[in-house]
């Protein structure tokens, strides 16, 4: 049964503005492009026509970061890149998400080394950790729904 | 490689240079010429000019601590006329990190050496600009020199996980 056949015997849907600003939110979630190694290879292909991230209102993925509600932040993240990544966080409008794609981002990974920054939430804070070097783009989409979920249940108080 | 070209090449060098090649190494059928850092530019020069090796495809450093000396300084030389490759070798002790910057024979050498001198702190003199170029600018240390540890951070296990994760800085908004 279709929503309009429901809506048309019901003829009003009440909800709360919590409900339905999350619902808006979640559902049309704009990532940044921040592909950094290898994960952005398994980043593309999530977006590309056979995982197709489209189908969650993900499509838009914006190259600047004042036009994006989330930066996935795919691969390893440098000394030298931090940075930069924390000024392009900072650039991003209210509100906004971070998911931690793959094991170096969330942890530095097999590069526990003076060179890359041991874990990304040293430098942002991190909404959702994808395990996986480089995670199938099945994992990045569900750490996008997990997302998608905690944002529906963010309540009013964490907007002002 | 003809193995005759190799060894011809290390005796032609050695007639020439005389007392400024300490060794030739050859080792499958590649060459090691081993100088000291007074006479390693006019050995380069000579290879250069001489012997036509026109292009230095890398300049790189190697630390053999605990042993003395304890840098190895490494001049990788191609020849484009002649096809045949080469190898400088110079060694530089624990307290004697400086040699003569090779920009002025190679000008590839500038960026190599910055690399060097970057990870490893050996000084070259004369370089035009001597400054970091891999590691951000206020990078303190030499980070590929051995008494650095292998590893920054602890690996976590169950018995541990905890403690690593109360000491993490992690960031807020």
């Amino acid at each position: 049964m279709g929503l309009e056949q429901k809506l048309g015997n019901m003829g009003v849907v009440t909800t709360s503005l919590e409900q339905a600003v999350g619902w808006a939110r979640s559902n049309a979630i704009w990532p940044m492009l921040f592909g950094l190694a290898c994960c952005a290879i398994e980043m593309m292909s999530t977006q590309a026509s056979n995982y197709d991230m489209s189908r969650f209102g993900m499509e838009l993925m914006r190259a600047s970061p004042r036009q994006s509600d989330l930066m996935i932040v795919a691969g390893r993240v440098s000394r030298k890149m931090a940075p930069v990544l924390r000024n392009l966080y900072d650039q991003m409008p209210d509100p906004k998400w971070v998911i931690a794609m793959g094991d170096c981002a969330s942890c530095g990974g097999v590069f526990n080394n003076y060179a890359v920054v041991q874990g990304v939430d040293e430098i942002v804070p991190v909404d959702v950790y994808v395990a996986g070097c480089p995670p199938r783009p099945e994992a990045l989409i569900d750490g996008i729904l997990k997302l998608q979920d905690k944002i529906k249940k963010e309540p009013l108080t964490k907007w002002q | 490689m003809d193995q005759s070209v190799t060894t011809n090449l290390g005796s032609t060098v050695l007639a020439a240079l005389g007392d400024a090649v300490n060794d030739v190494r050859i080792f499958r059928d590649e060459v090691t010429l081993i100088t000291t850092k007074e006479r390693v530019l006019e050995v380069l020069q000579h290879l250069r000019d001489v012997q036509h090796f026109e292009m230095l495809t890398d300049e790189t450093c190697v630390d053999y601590y605990p042993r003395e000396p304890r840098f190895g300084i490494l001049y990788q030389l191609y020849s484009l006329s002649r096809n045949i490759r080469v190898r400088v070798k110079v060694m530089l002790g624990e307290y004697e990190r400086t040699i003569p910057t090779a920009c002025g024979v190679y000008t590839a050498a500038n960026w190599l050496e910055r690399e060097i001198y970057d990870l490893f702190g050996i000084t070259f003199d004369g370089h035009p600009d001597l400054r970091r170029i891999m590691m951000p600018p206020g990078w303190e240390g030499h980070p590929l020199l051995k008494e650095n540890p292998v590893k920054v951070e602890e690996v976590a296990f169950s018995f541990n996980r905890n403690r690593i994760d109360a000491e993490k800085p992690y960031a807020r908004e």
